[in-house]
């Protein structure tokens, strides 16, 4: 099984620590985080991870279980990028002189699909949106001009096939998740049932 | 680890309502609630509240001074193995925090319960590098369930009841909570204490899936070779009957892991014994020979399967087991049962035909009796001069009849303890399985007298882990814990050096171990000893150990060579075991 991009989405409660009970399930298995970051979900009080490891589909699965595990964690998801919809949020900062001279910002807004945040006398920030070979192409167009900042947000992610989280929410509120859904007609009746 | 320091703020804040409780009596009401009798630990200064409010307590609680932190929590998973209840430990800040890590990675990985509290520094100290300061929370993260802070009194009652339920819910496993000093002495308005019985995102039984358990009972019944492995899942779950009558009415041969073991009489007749590293021989290769193998309640951990890519490829796994992660984890089922096995047992029962596998049976018996010949008779019959371990252990089995609780340490005298200890009831084999922890049979066997304390509890350790926490001797002393220690003398770290042996030419590098003697190492703590080193000596030493009124140190002088076989060598398959 080849290694590939997944996309991580864990929804948890929002506790202190947890970040750090997520993050060593991680390294302890020496996985390298390439991009996490986390939010408000679509509901009210429910936090949401998305956490995106570069690994092969077996270690994910696993790796799902046991965040899943965690006393806080209500559910964990992983995705290809097919099965997501997702994007990072990039900044650049470069000198306004030399933007203005050189490049053609007009073209470059117009192509990259950027856009001006800030323009100062001393410089100016772009900001683009999109998927990471989207946003590292437009470094490579400012490096010559002098890039003096560039700074990407982690991924958020949103997943095709799911319905959302307050169905689920409502499950993981019953009062004792197992009890009632156990199709189990022979368990008070052991006795009778189970001689030998 | 004792150390008084602050005690100022005590005044102010004592001068509140006194009809309210402080934050350290809502811990202890909490004990109170949770049905605690025994505490093992060892106060210092950011637990000093709590152990004040104890001395109001003292005709409620019971609470055993141990000699190290260490000892503290080992106790506590010792109590907790015997009794089925959660151990509760009490360690003060920093360097009593830390040296419960150890006991709770012991417990993590042998899903023990315990509820750890740890005193903390005051919460405007928290992060400045105060005295007895450490980041607890964080240093305990991977080593525990849950774990959790708590700043503020008023957190105490809700929080000490989502630890005691997360402890002992679902898969077991250890909980800390961390208090500061200032919510231990906070006064607070006490509305009375409520237990925890549901966490929204905490599932602490999988739903059982009919399905699932159709196809396993389909897969048993057109089995022709099938073969039941548990684990302590068993006991955990308090399933050993309804684990009897699954296998008596499936007629199949069973063996169990090293936490499993004890919660099957080691003598019944579909017994065929332990799996495993060190484990019998018939088990292991059979393993790979059988067309459906059967593991409840255990986790395929390495030293039970060997090489994983050569096993029991052959078979249909079944895989019943009460944490969803553990199926599919190590080795691939077929048909996972998820849910608690004393839901899933009997609805598998309900489902499967009553057989015999007399052919099949037979065939572990044929292996049984080329391991008496090559491996248990020499150990528990020899003919050599020198006594062996595994004939201490015989000797023990013909006084007790398997009526004992054996505590082991960690190395040879574990695993010859674990296969030859007869057990006619379940929680009597108490080790450490996961972890391995050297120095954990001393104090485990005091939470093990605690937590059964009608019934003969034997720690069998070595020379070498013995030496790990023998100051628990004063604990013994002190609290006149009837444990009997009966240490296997072999004057080495036997297993490393038989590792030694077998794999790096005889280089026995830093194996050679002296040891102090023992017993009047024990009579400085006024405990009766003797120590054996011929045959002629040992059935009238043991006579006397298990006779004494009170605890009574063993040593049994034995071979300085002998090794453990049969042996599943590192990197090996199952069925490559070896009889020498």
């Amino acid at each position: 099984m080849s290694k590939q991009e997944f996309t991580v989405t864990v929804y948890t409660e929002n506790q202190i620590g947890l970040l750090n009970r997520i993050a060593i399930m991680f390294s302890r298995r020496k996985i390298n985080i390439e991009s996490l970051n986390t939010s408000p979900s679509e509901v009210e009080g429910i936090h949401r991870f998305t956490i995106v490891i570069h690994e092969t589909e077996d270690v994910v699965r696993k790796l799902a279980r046991q965040i899943e595990k965690q006393v806080e964690v209500l559910k964990a998801y992983y995705n290809t990028n097919e099965e997501i919809v997702w994007q990072e949020l990039a900044m650049y900062k470069v000198p306004t002189d030399t933007i203005a001279e050189k490049v053609k910002v007009e073209r470059l807004l117009r192509e990259y699909g950027a856009r001006a945040v800030v323009i100062r006398k001393d410089y100016t920030v772009f900001e683009t949106t999109g998927q990471r070979e989207e946003t590292d192409k437009l470094i490579a167009v400012l490096e010559p001009y002098g890039l003096i900042e560039f700074v990407r947000s982690g991924r958020v992610a949103i997943i095709k096939a799911s319905s959302g989280f307050h169905e689920k929410l409502k499950e993981f509120e019953q009062a004792e998740p197992s009890e009632e859904v156990i199709e189990n007609e022979f368990l008070d009746k052991q006795d009778e049932v189970f001689t030998m | 680890m004792s150390s008084t320091i602050e005690v100022a703020p005590k005044k102010i804040l004592a001068q509140s309502n006194a009809t309210n409780l402080s934050g350290s009596e809502a811990v202890l009401e909490a004990f109170l609630a949770e049905g605690v009798e025994t505490i093992f630990g060892y106060p210092g200064g950011a637990i000093m509240p709590i152990y004040d409010a104890l001395y109001d307590y003292q005709t409620k609680l019971k609470h055993i001074l141990v000699r190290h932190e260490q000892g503290g929590i080992h106790a506590a998973q010792g109590y907790a193995r015997t009794s089925g209840r959660t151990g509760v430990v009490f360690a003060t800040s920093g360097p009593g925090a830390t040296n419960l890590v150890t006991g709770l990675a012991d417990a993590m990985i042998d899903s023990t319960p315990l509820v750890a509290i740890t005193g903390q520094v005051f919460a405007h100290l928290l992060g400045t590098d105060a005295f007895q300061e450490t980041d607890v929370i964080n240093i305990t993260t991977p080593v525990t369930k849950w774990n959790y802070q708590v700043t503020d009194a008023t957190e105490i009652p809700a929080v000490l009841a989502k630890a005691f339920y997360i402890a002992r819910s679902g898969r077991p496993g250890p909980v800390l909570i961390d208090i500061t000093k200032n919510a231990q002495l906070q006064k607070f308005d006490y509305s009375g204490y409520e237990k925890c019985n549901h966490i929204r995102s905490y599932r602490p039984k999988p739903n059982v899936r009919k399905e699932y358990v159709e196809q396993a009972a389909k897969l048993i019944n057109e089995a022709e070779k099938p073969f039941v492995i548990f684990g302590q899942g068993v006991i955990l779950g308090n399933a050993e009957n309804e684990f009897k009558k699954f296998i008596e009415k499936a007629g199949i041969p069973t063996a169990w892991t090293i936490m499993g073991e004890s919660a099957l009489q080691t003598d019944h007749p579909l017994a065929v014994g332990m799996l495993g590293m060190h484990g019998n021989y018939g088990p292991n290769v059979l393993t790979n020979e059988c067309d459906v193998l059967i593991a409840v309640g255990m986790r395929f951990d390495d030293r039970v399967t060997g090489r994983l890519d050569k096993y029991a490829k052959q078979a249909k796994v079944i895989h019943l087991d009460i944490d969803p992660a553990e199926i599919d984890k190590n080795v691939k089922s077929a048909v996972p049962v998820w849910g608690d096995c004393k839901d899933t047992l009997p609805l598998l029962t309900q489902l499967i035909e009553q057989k015999v596998y007399p052919q099949w049976l037979q065939r572990f018996r044929d292996f049984q009796q080329q391991e008496e010949e090559a491996c248990i008779q020499p150990e528990l019959n020899p003919s050599s001069e020198q006594l062996t371990m595994g004939e201490v252990i015989r000797v023990i089995n013909e006084y007790t009849g398997g009526d004992h609780v054996i505590v082991t340490d960690v190395g040879q005298h574990q695993m010859v303890a674990c296969r030859y200890a007869k057990f006619t009831k379940s929680r009597s084999n108490i080790t450490s399985g996961g972890l391995g922890t050297m120095g954990f049979a001393l104090p485990a066997a005091i939470g093990a007298k605690f937590g059964a304390p009608d019934r003969t509890v034997i720690a069998v350790i070595g020379d070498g882990g013995f030496q790990m926490t023998l100051q628990e001797l004063g604990t013994i002393m002190q609290s006149e814990v009837d444990v009997k220690i009966l240490i296997l003398n072999n004057q080495f770290l036997g297993m490393v050096r038989q590792w030694q042996q077998l794999f790096h030419d005889k280089r026995y590098s830093f194996v050679d171990i002296t040891s102090p003697d023992f017993v009047q190492v024990a009579k400085g703590y006024g405990i009766a000893g003797n120590s054996v080193s011929e045959r002629k000596d040992l059935q009238a030493a043991v006579k006397q150990m298990l006779d004494h009124k009170g605890a009574f140190l063993l040593e049994v002088m034995v071979g300085k060579e002998n090794n453990v076989f049969p042996m599943v060598p590192q990197g090996s398959s199952v069925a490559e075991i070896r009889l020498k």
